[in-house]
């Protein structure tokens, strides 16, 4: 009879032990062959310690969320970790007590309920531990009430919104660890085995304490956990263990391909609805705010996800830089763009298969580079000054690199362009492609097979010259702020040739918002939904950041945001080849293009 | 209300119309124009839609009605701030010089968009590619349009609504005189040059003004100027400077390609920068695309958003010059009714 209070448990935690494995396996199982493949070598190997490592100092001491924020930080930990020491620390006091490495799994949660003689081995110190730990978790829960209600202590602007099955488990998360104290309390008034926290409420307790009350409150509890984890599968909390698995799966080398796979699964469930994304996304300043990435995480996995909501992101990364979980929500969203989208039949009959010039150097100027024909510009001298065999690919006829197209989810006429280019460009025989345009870089480094032609951004060709002094810069006096484009920094880890680079043309001054926390200027092409004006709302805000530290010159290495940037008034716009050719011209005592322009038309008008 | 004084800002065509007009009232006038001469914008223009006839002999006639009808007209001297006194307005010019007025007219037209921030056309970049404001400067200095070459043009694309209607420089309104305006150009480079082909890209025709559409007819009959519609995507110099063009074609539904020996940008109008320190210490408001509100759209068009502030011409929204002219009529007409009603 007295055994019945584990029912509830027992149900509770066969049903969720079922549930895990038949999603491991399915997940696992849904993994292409090769990606299988990756996974079982990974366990033969050191990655196998790495995972083990990643999951405690991430699943259980939730380290990443620690640095972006102590309490929060220290809230999970509590929770985790302490959770994780109860059991842990249970199971050996039911071992020493038992004096038995066997022990049923129900008995260290109902210890004190079972165990009500106290007197075996180290009996005092153990539950004095167990006392401790409750008290750690405890003041996890306490934390996490306090953060539903008051998000501003813990650093958040925003926190995410909750459906019912999610209210299920979190309530009864927060219900199990007060009623064991209560219960536990309670049995240590009665039977005298609690130590400083539940015999001092046992005391409290006083006459309340009663058999029939013992035994309603060990009730509760094990109605509390087994709802919990009947819950578990269908809530947030299912994050718990599929993070586990994801981090396994993710050290073996799996990645998104373009393709939906069970990895999309395991990634999904693996969000534990943080919302530390949330503040990172700039999307918010335009008023935007149900697009980030947790929405569409919880979306996919919920299969409501609307376009709307799919195609009203930057793509810009910042929601990536925090993720504690490390989900790569681009790789994902691009994904299911690709996914959702009715592939348009494109014949793309005009990229015809004519005969491609012999050159050392192919310049790709690509079609954002074409609306900025100052750095067409700069770049042609610099080829000319280094004396480059190059041949111009897209000087006449452009065709695109592929990756806006990439963005909006059209894969197959992505890939028509892919292969036209690839062909000429191996055709053409060059050792090297420079491109000037980050979404062209990133889509040539990523998705194009060029065999052994070297990408390289403009960046790193031009720094190049400079280091191998083929051209030399007069060294201005100017404040340059560098604004790294999201594809180039947070998307392709670029950060440090462009300022290389612009401090031979002046002063580059360190801001906060840089690097990997840099703004997205708003122009994106990744955002198929946003409006003009929202979108000139984003470029202010960061150009408001930007003018705070009174620059000269706003520089970027990226076509898009010069354009977005320029339509700004009072902010000097330029891209580092500009840069570098007006510095150029400086020292060999030559106007700038355009001022010799403005000069040429000058002359005109005096004949 | 003869001793009353009104101050006008401004000595574009809509300035001075207004000021002789409220002079022959009676009123004591200050015209104040911070370039060297009156005249505004059409002391560059060479010749005016729709009829051909000349703006220097209508900035004349204007000079002399106001010369005649006893305005004070200052010349050189830029207004900065326009300030509230009671019931009476001091206006301060840049150099310690002020004027004090009991109403004042802002006539301060509008700016022309400047299109080196539409990069992708490559005006400043390209010696082939010039304004419509280029165009008629050139006309008026030597009668004649060359290429930076030195040669005559053998094709030339005139680009619509370059800066207006277009959200990505932050103008989504029109401008309205720009489609005439590159009608009015086409013809007159197919006259002057009868082998260049003229191509105008146009989004949609706005041809809104008496006698607009006759010669746009007699632009494409006459003159043979093709009409493409379709909206330029970038343009690109060669090496022989002449430009390639991109647009799509959107009544054909094709990409199009062309090279051309000029480009023309027909620029749009944009509120004048001025008219932002104009309104700073006063309740004067802009609307929605930066140009001066009117207190009411249809009954005080030229009554701003201050009391005793009036507005014409360019500064309220963009306008031809026979609009301009009576809208500075109205402008003195309101003004004089303010003054009749606001009895001592
Ligand atoms: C390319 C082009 C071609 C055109 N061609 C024609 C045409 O053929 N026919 C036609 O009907 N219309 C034409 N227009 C329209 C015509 O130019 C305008 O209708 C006319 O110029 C409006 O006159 P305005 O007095 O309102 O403004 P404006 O001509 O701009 O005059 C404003 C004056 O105010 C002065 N000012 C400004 N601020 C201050 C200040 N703070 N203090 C003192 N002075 C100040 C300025 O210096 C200027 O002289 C054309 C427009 C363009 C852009
Ligand atoms: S995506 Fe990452 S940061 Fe965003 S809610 Fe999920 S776990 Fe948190
Ligand atoms: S990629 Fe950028 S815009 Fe999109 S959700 Fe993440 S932070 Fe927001
Ligand atoms: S008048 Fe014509 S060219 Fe000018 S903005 Fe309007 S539609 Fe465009």
């Amino acid at each position: 009879m007295e055994k019945l209070i584990i029912l509830p448990f027992s149900i509770g935690f066969i049903y969720l032990l079922g549930i895990l494995g038949f999603r491991v396996v399915k997940w696992v199982g849904g993994l292409s062959r090769l990606d299988k493949l990756r996974l079982i070598h990974s366990f033969k190997t050191r990655r196998f310690f790495d995972s083990i490592k990643e999951v405690f100092m991430e699943g259980l001491l939730h380290r990443k969320i620690f640095r972006k924020n102590p309490v929060l930080g220290y809230m999970h930990m509590s929770l985790a970790f302490g959770w994780f020491l109860l059991i842990v620390v249970g199971h050996i006091e039911v071992m020493v007590s038992r004096q038995s490495l066997i022990a049923p799994i129900y008995l260290p949660v109902f210890f004190r309920y079972f165990e009500t003689d106290h007197s075996f081995m180290l009996s005092g110190i153990f539950s004095f531990l167990m006392d401790l730990l409750l008290l750690f978790v405890l003041s996890g829960v306490a934390l996490a009430l306090l953060k539903r209600f008051k998000k501003k202590l813990f650093g958040m602007k925003k926190t995410t919104r909750l459906k019912t099955g999610d209210r299920i488990a979190l309530l009864s998360l927060w219900m199990i660890f007060p009623l064991r104290l209560l219960s536990e309390g309670m049995s240590a008034g009665l039977y005298g085995n609690g130590s400083f926290l539940t015999s001092t409420l046992g005391h409290i307790f006083g006459n309340l304490n009663s058999e029939t009350a013992n035994l309603s409150l060990w009730t509760a509890y094990s109605c509390s956990l087994g709802f919990f984890f009947a819950a578990l599968p269908n809530s947030r909390y299912m994050h718990i263990p599929t993070e586990i698995l994801l981090i396994f799966v993710r050290n073996a080398g799996v990645k998104l391909k373009k393709r939906n796979n069970t990895y999309t699964n395991i990634q999904v469930f693996s969000c534990s609805r943080c919302g530390l994304c949330l503040d990172n996304c700039q999307l918010s300043a335009a008023g935007i705010n149900n697009t980030q990435s947790v929405y569409i995480l919880k979306n996919i996995r919920n299969h409501n996800l609307s376009d709307e909501q799919l195609f009203n992101c930057l793509l810009c990364g910042k929601c990536e830089v925090d993720c504690p979980v490390g989900i790569n929500t681009i790789d994902l969203r691009i994904t299911q763009r690709i996914e959702s989208t009715r592939q348009y039949n494109s014949s793309y009959k005009y990229l015809e298969d004519g005969p491609v010039p012999k050159a050392d150097t192919v310049y790709f100027a690509g079609c954002m580079t074409h609306l900025t024909p100052g750095i067409i510009a700069s770049m042609k001298k610099l080829f000319h000054l280094a004396g480059e065999n190059v041949w111009f690919m897209d000087e006449e006829k452009a065709p695109c690199c592929g990756r806006p197209l990439m963005l909006a989810g059209q894969y197959e006429a992505a890939s028509k362009l892919i292969a036209n280019n690839t062909r000429k460009i191996i055709g053409s025989g060059a050792k090297k492609l420079v491109v000037s345009c980050p979404i062209c870089y990133k889509v040539f480094k990523e998705d194009y097979e060029l065999a052994n032609v070297e990408v390289v951004f403009h960046a790193e060709y031009i720094l190049n010259l400079l280091q191998q002094e083929i051209i030399a810069l007069k060294k201005g006096s100017d404040r340059i702020i560098y604004h790294d484009p999201c594809e180039l920094g947070r998307g392709m880890g670029m950060y440090e040739p462009p300022r290389e680079v612009l401090r031979t043309t002046g002063k580059v001054i360190p801001i906060k918002n840089e690097k990997h926390m840099a703004h997205c200027c708003g122009g994106s092409l990744g955002n198929l939904k946003i409006s003009q004006v929202e979108r000139s709302l984003l470029r202010n805000q960061a150009v408001e950041d930007y003018l705070r530290y009174r620059p000269d010159v706003l520089a970027t290495a990226c076509p898009m945001c010069k354009k977005t940037f320029s339509r700004h008034p009072n902010l000097k716009v330029l891209d580092i080849s500009e840069a570098v050719a007006n510095a150029l011209q400086i020292s060999s005592d030559q106007e700038s293009t355009k001022e010799k322009m403005k000069l040429e038309i000058h002359e005109f008008e005096l004949i | 209300m003869n001793n009353k004084h009104v101050a006008v800002i401004g000595g574009g065509i809509a300035g001075m119309e207004a000021a002789s007009v409220l002079a022959r009232q009676g009123l004591k006038v200050t015209l104040i124009e911070k370039q060297a001469n009156t005249g505004g914008k059409l002391n560059d223009w060479d010749h005016l839609f729709p009829d051909f006839s000349s703006p220097d002999e209508l900035v004349n006639s204007l000079a002399n009605k106001t010369k005649d009808s006893g305005v004070n007209t200052v010349c050189n001297t830029e207004i900065s701030r326009i300030e509230r006194n009671g019931k009476r307005f001091e206006l301060r010019a840049n150099q310690d010089v002020r004027f004090f007025a009991d109403a004042v007219l802002v006539a301060s037209g509008f700016n022309v968009f400047d299109a080196t921030i539409k990069e992708e056309y490559g005006y400043g970049l390209f010696g082939n590619v010039i304004t419509s404001v280029d165009f008629e400067k050139r006309m008026k200095k030597h009668g004649q349009l060359h290429t930076i070459q030195g040669t005559a043009p053998k094709r030339v694309a005139i680009i619509h609504c370059v800066g207006s209607r277009d959200a990505k420089v932050g103008n989504t309104y029109c401008s309205k005189v720009c489609c005439i305006t590159g009608i009015k150009q086409a013809i007159e480079i197919s006259e002057m040059l009868p082998d260049c082909e003229v191509f105008c890209f146009y989004m949609d025709l706005r041809l809104y003004g008496s006698k607009f559409d006759s010669l746009y007819l007699q632009a494409q009959k006459r003159h043979k100027i093709q009409f493409i519609r379709g909206r330029l995507s970038e343009a690109a110099e060669r090496a022989d400077k002449s430009i390639q063009i991109k647009a799509e074609d959107t009544l054909q539904g094709r990409p199009l390609r062309m090279t051309v020996d000029m480009v023309i940008l027909l620029v749009g109008m944009e509120p004048g920068v001025s008219t932002s320190q104009l309104i700073q210490k006063n309740q004067m408001t802009v609307d929605e695309n930066g140009f001066l509100k009117s207190a009411n759209m249809h009954c005080a068009r030229n009554q701003s958003t201050q009391e005793g502030i009036f507005m014409t011409g360019t500064a309220i929204c963009p306008m031809a010059v026979n609009e301009t002219l009576e809208n500075a009529r109205s402008a003195a007409t309101e003004i004089i009714h303010f003054f009749e009603n606001r009895r001592p």
